[in-house]
């Protein structure tokens, strides 16, 4: 339906203070999404990281920033290490990878791995988001 | 077992080893460097001479991580020799090391052209870490430095000297700088924002001759193909790397400008294969094999190569020449062929030139496939694009869309969204 409200609390989990107001309207740089509607009315959808499981982002990453867990299968990039040169997002057929242009970073969805469900399908009034676990 | 030797420890060599170990586990593995460091991102050298990192924070994987994939590692030795017939290698220290499938990632070496008195005077290259290292002992603010080449290294060893107070100029041979991953147009804005920053450029020019002091090995100055002299306190030479190649001349193993490398990875003679800068590997855009000597290629040919090392049989889809700049306070990503060849009808060129106010897209079609593509400006959802062309998708029907601002997946057909969506 459109609300964007994935993109909203996505943005609030990434933020400091995870408080909707404050990540919204305080905080410095401000947090991103890493959740991005598409619109082409009537439809509406949602794009975040795939999770690939042949993930060009790690193949391609410069400083090794980039990797894909063997467990969880979650990729995910750390900031300390990622020099912000976007070969990732260069490679990503979604455009699912964001220019964090404040950090100089990449900001990408870590499927809020330290939540049992990520903020986005938790928060998604339509039940338009869900969480699948395709791990072989 | 199958003991597996991997020659070359940047990302070529990690990725193989990599994709050995989600395969084999147990069979020993040995991965032999010529440089004494574990291995390290070497697009970082240029933060390194900036003062922006340290040599810890430049590791490409964790410490552990060839202790956790039972990896043997030696560091500081370089190949010699390669005997095809035992199935051995031989280092620098005569050390002979045995294989059952060997990886040849030993990479490129930077090219230094026949100028007059280069060789007696203090030059630098900038490709390795010790390079780095070795500049940056020399630096310091104020200088004026020469650097042969306009080049993505050449620029970025240009930036780190910028932000140490070094006075750059750079000398280039083509008619424009980035003449290998940009066109005219793309490389005016790196131009621009170049030579804001402070830095000379010169281009369709070279350097004849290099002039020394009275005594010693410090460099005076540089004289051009026009006669001028450019007075300089560092010479740093970055015209671009060839393959290292080196030990395999009288070997049975096929090279041309590099080893050539078939879709599996696999070099002319059994159980050898190459990846990486010292490879002429499948590109999808040319059609054809290639040196491509760039960081992601050699990691998925490496990746590549490794799979079917360990037996798994693995199609190499191909790379190209790709390159994310990031420098100068730009972002410009290229891909693929970037201009079309003169007079050649059948390529149709989609542009958007909006250079003024920062924005710079330009997608270069061939029997409504996309070949190629320059993206400058809003460079967050360009993998799109590159998608495509990296899957030789038609794209007649929507290629316009890919231009607007709000290009993203909904830019695509339906049955290709969805289909990716669900994959």
């Amino acid at each position: 339906m459109g609300c964007h409200l994935c993109e909203v609390h996505c943005l609030t989990e990434h933020s400091q203070s995870r408080h909707v107001v404050r990540a919204h309207k305080r905080e410095r740089p401000r947090a991103l999404a890493r959740v991005r509607v598409e619109e082409a009315l009537p439809l509406t959808l949602a794009i975040q990281c795939h999770q690939c499981d042949e993930p060009m982002c790690v193949f391609a990453c410069l400083t090794g920033a980039m990797q894909k867990d063997p467990e969880t299968g979650i990729v995910t990039s750390d900031s300390e290490r990622c020099m912000g040169c976007w070969t990732c997002i260069m490679v990503c057929p979604f455009g699912a990878l964001r220019r964090d242009t404040a950090r100089g970073v990449v900001a990408k969805c870590d499927l809020c791995a330290h939540l049992v469900t990520p903020a986005c399908v938790a928060h998604c009034p339509n039940e338009a988001l869900t969480l699948v676990d395709v791990t072989p | 077992m199958t003991r597996y030797l991997i020659i070359g420890n940047s990302s070529g060599g990690v990725g193989a080893a990599e994709a050995i170990r989600e395969i084999d586990r147990r069979g020993p593995l040995t991965i032999v460097s010529e440089e004494p460091y574990p291995a390290y991102s070497r697009p970082l050298i240029a933060r390194y001479l900036a003062g922006e990192t340290s040599i810890e924070r430049m590791a490409y994987r964790r410490p552990e991580f060839y202790h956790q994939n039972d990896i043997g590692l030696v560091l500081g030795q370089r190949l010699v020799r390669l005997d095809l017939e035992s199935r051995h290698t031989e280092l620098d220290d005569g050390r002979l090391l045995p294989y059952d499938r060997l990886l040849l990632a030993v990479g490129g070496a930077p090219i230094v052209p026949p100028v007059e008195g280069l060789h007696e005077h203090e030059f630098f290259t900038f490709a390795t870490l010790d390079d780095a290292r070795r500049l940056a002992a020399r630096v310091h603010s104020g200088q004026r430095a020469v650097v042969v080449g306009g080049g993505l290294i050449g620029l970025s060893v240009t930036e780190a000297l910028v932000k140490l107070g070094v006075h750059v100029t750079i000398v280039e041979l083509a008619p424009q700088i980035l003449g290998r991953a940009l066109d005219a147009a793309a490389a005016s804005m790196v131009l621009r924002a170049v030579e804001e920053a402070g830095v000379r450029v010169l281009t369709s020019r070279t350097v004849v001759r290099v002039l020394g002091g009275a005594s010693g090995a410090d460099v005076r100055a540089v004289e051009l193909d026009d006669g001028t002299a450019l007075p300089c306190d560092l010479l740093i030479i970055a015209i671009g790397v060839r393959p290292r190649t080196e030990a395999m001349a009288g070997t049975a193993i096929a090279v041309q400008r590099g080893i050539i490398v078939d879709r599996h990875m696999a070099t002319s003679c059994p159980d050898v294969y190459a990846c990486g800068d010292v490879a002429e590997a499948y590109d999808f855009v040319a059609g054809g094999n290639r040196v491509t000597p760039i960081w992601p290629n050699a990691y998925l040919g490496g990746r590549i190569a490794g799979r079917n090392m360990a037996g798994v049989d693995t199609v190499y889809s191909g790379g190209t020449a790709m390159n994310s700049l990031h420098a100068f306070g730009l972002s410009i990503m290229s891909a693929g062929t970037v201009d079309p060849p003169p007079g050649e009808p059948a390529y149709e060129t989609l542009l958007r030139d909006e250079r003024a106010k920062g924005t710079y897209r330009k997608i270069i079609l061939l029997g409504g496939r996309v070949v190629g593509m320059i993206f400058a400006g809003e460079v967050d959802r360009a993998g799109i694009v590159f998608g495509l062309m990296r899957n030789g998708t038609p794209v007649d029907a929507f290629a316009e869309r890919l231009l607007a601002d709000d290009l993203g997946l909904l830019s695509l057909p339906a049955e290709l969204w969805q289909q990716m969506v669900r994959a």
